[in-house]
């Protein structure tokens, strides 16, 4: 599915990645840990295709495509999905609008036509009650004045509704209490199949007591220097990030 | 140094104003005309240097005779489905149909008075809001072919809202429209009025309106003023309005298109509790230029002003705000807010904005902003990341901008007639527009 080769990528010249190798399957869920500024948030604007990031060397390989050389607007219509860390508001566009111009721009992208408007909001207000969200809130603007618990459920709708084939969730944890961060994990658990995969980007073991990942990968100064499984994570937990660095120093 | 030209010198409009003295028998109008004239005459004409006109050069009012404008032909104008209104259609400046009006409002036309009217226009006239300094205020006094007066009686609460609707038409080419709008708001009353100006084609034209708004004590009015016109359409005017006691006006305002446009809007808090809501958008594209200058003067306590101006230029356009809060030495606890914001969606698209506050009272809250600022890059971003395309997604976003405010309105019929005519303005095709309709 996903194939990261060495890459090395910089914001505002600084480099920020330095020879980062991940390969992620259809199926897994991959979870990347880290110190702060380690680069995390990084890998995932690089891999959506932010402006302003420089890739100054390595390959991506996404589902057969050099992901490197495509537009953002068509990585998402590829099926690769970020979900913010945070959420930007839109005032004066609806919540509403705003999905069915991503929803018709990705079934577009795969040959089929919009979905009529009456169909979408059925299907909308459907996926917002499987993420306790108020239905009012297709109609507010884009997370406009949303809570940050509100925020993230919102982005888990977008993701219900985009079907990505990847998703890459960035410090989805950050900023929700627990039961936020359990109406998350539920989504994102039910929407685990053999051909999705995810990759999780976290600071906390926390959520992955939630969302149980099959690798676990430490990032530090813009590498991955260590893999495991999820025991990985408990130990991180509990001896902290700084015996990773020392052992591999 | 160089002596500064006579604005009736470089504006070619002696006929206009020579061909309404021959044909008036009404002495007074006369008089009043020609003291219009005489001001004129020696108003200087405005140049870079003229601070209210430092931004907004007016040369293409030069070159043309503009001879005043006959009207009378029918014309369509802008029409509101569904919505349930008393309309009054003005065709190049002459009222040519109207409905019924429901009980409690009257209208007088200057140029059908009676004796007794007659009367009652001239001391209306003589008090009028309209008066002072405005170059395009005297200058319509100087021309003034018709005036449409719009009496409320007080404590009248009308159920349908009243639309003027002007309609510059294709006679009016190269032609001058003077035409003055007034509004009396009866104590106690409420109403709605709907100001709409549009053309029916593309010719020269200059259109000249003045609107004054008298709410009496606790009156209230909703009012839009929507500049409508497209094309190459020079439109020169003001809205005065007066507040007393407790009165409340919530006054929006649109700009679309034109070759040029400057409005000035200036409100008198006159009676304590008065209350104003004060809301603009504009939207100049190509080589348009549209100008706002509002002038809000607090001139007693306990009055409140809020207002909110947003822009959204384009390609070459240009725009101009200029708000001014003048709080005088009484206005105590004065509640003042003015919050301006443009985007340019182009590297040669100008704005010039500036707040201005003038505060001679000590125990007042006065907030004032004005930003600039591009399409927001992270918002983009999230745009894009969802599979958006950049065209769509800068239709949208600038769409969202102006929206906010349209989300205030509180009729739901101007929003449905104002969505459409935005989303497919910034739209170079429908279908970069379709999510919005």
């Amino acid at each position: 599915m996903l194939n990261i080769k060495n890459l090395q990528a910089k914001v505002e010249e600084k480099t920020i990645l330095n020879g980062l190798n991940l390969e992620v399957k259809p199926g897994e869920v991959h979870a990347i840990m880290g110190p702060n500024g380690a680069g995390k948030s990084t890998l995932g604007h690089v891999l959506a295709g932010r402006d302003g990031y420089e890739v100054t060397g390595g390959e991506v390989d996404f589902e057969g495509r050099d992901l490197l050389d495509m537009e953002a607007e068509e990585r998402a219509q590829s099926g690769l999905f970020l979900a913010f860390q945070y959420p930007v508001e839109i005032p004066g566009v609806s919540n509403m609008e705003f999905l069915k111009a991503s929803v018709d721009a990705i079934r577009a992208s795969r040959g089929q036509d919009a979905m009529t408007s009456m169909d979408f909001i059925k299907l909308a207000r459907e996926r917002c009650k499987a993420v306790d969200l108020p239905q009012d809130f297709l109609k507010r603007g884009v997370n406009e004045g949303f809570s940050g618990g509100e925020k993230k459920r919102n982005e888990l709708l977008q993701m219900m509704l985009l079907e990505p084939k990847l998703c890459i969730l960035d410090e989805t944890d950050s900023g929700l209490d627990i039961d936020a961060l359990q109406v998350v994990a539920d989504g994102v658990n039910a929407l685990r199949n053999p051909e999705r995969s995810f990759i999780v980007v976290t600071h906390y073991q926390r959520l992955l007591d939630y969302i149980v990942p099959d690798y676990v990968h430490v990032l530090s100064k813009g590498r991955i220097i260590k893999s495991g499984g999820r025991e990985l994570a408990l130990e991180l937990e509990k001896h902290g990030y700084g015996w990773i660095d020392e052992e591999v120093a | 140094m160089a002596v500064p030209t006579q604005a009736s010198e470089s504006m070619k409009v002696q006929g206009a104003h020579d061909t309404l003295q021959s044909a008036s028998d009404w002495d007074w109008l006369k008089d009043w005309r020609a003291r219009g004239w005489q001001r004129f005459e020696q108003s200087p004409w405005p140049t870079r240097k003229t601070e209210d006109w430092k931004y907004t050069p007016l040369k293409s009012l030069v070159g043309t005779d503009w001879s005043l404008a006959e009207g009378g032909s029918t014309g369509q104008g802008v029409d509101f489905p569904d919505w349930e209104r008393t309309v009054l259609t003005l065709v190049d400046g002459q009222l040519v149909d109207h409905d019924a009006l429901p009980a409690g409002v009257s209208v007088h036309l200057l140029s059908k008075a009676d004796a007794q009217t007659r009367a009652r226009f001239e001391q209306r006239l003589d008090e009028s809001l309209a008066g002072e300094g405005r170059l395009f205020n005297v200058f319509n006094q100087a021309v003034l072919a018709e005036a449409l007066w719009l009496e409320i009686d007080p404590g009248q609460r009308l159920e349908k809202p009243i639309q003027i609707n002007q309609v510059i038409s294709t006679a009016a080419s190269e032609r001058v429209i003077p035409v003055r709008v007034l509004v009396d708001v009866g104590a106690m009353s409420e109403a709605t009025l709907v100001e709409t100006f549009s053309n029916e084609a593309d010719g020269a034209v200059f259109i000249n309106p003045v609107t004054e708004l008298k709410l009496a004590d606790n009156a209230r009015l909703r009012h839009y003023h929507l500049l409508l016109e497209t094309g190459d359409v020079r439109h020169l005017g003001s809205v005065q309005a007066e507040l007393q006691s407790y009165a409340n006006l919530d006054s929006f305002h649109m700009a679309l298109g034109g070759t040029l446009k400057r409005k000035d809007i200036v409100v008198h808090h006159r009676g304590p509790g008065a209350e104003l809501n004060l809301n603009g958008v504009y939207l100049p594209r190509g080589k348009e230029h549209i100008d706002y200058h509002t002038t809000l003067e607090h001139e007693v306590p306990h009055c409140t002003s809020q207002e909110v101006f947003r822009g959204i230029i384009g390609d070459q356009a240009k725009a101009v705000f200029n708000g001014r809060i003048h709080i005088h030495k009484h206005a105590q606890k004065t509640l003042a807010e003015l919050s301006n914001k443009n985007l340019l969606t182009s590297h040669q698209a100008e704005v010039d904005t500036k707040p201005e506050l003038e505060i001679y009272a000590d125990d007042v809250k006065c907030a004032h902003g004005a930003t600039v600022a591009q399409l927001d890059k992270t918002s983009m971003f999230y745009f894009l990341s969802r599979g958006i395309r950049r065209e769509e997604a800068e239709v949208m976003m600038s769409f969202g901008f102006i929206n906010e405010l349209l989300e205030g309105l509180v009729d739901e019929p101007v929003r449905h007639l104002l969505r459409p005519m935005l989303a497919s303005l910034f739209a170079k095709d429908d279908d970069l527009a379709r999510h919005l309709i």
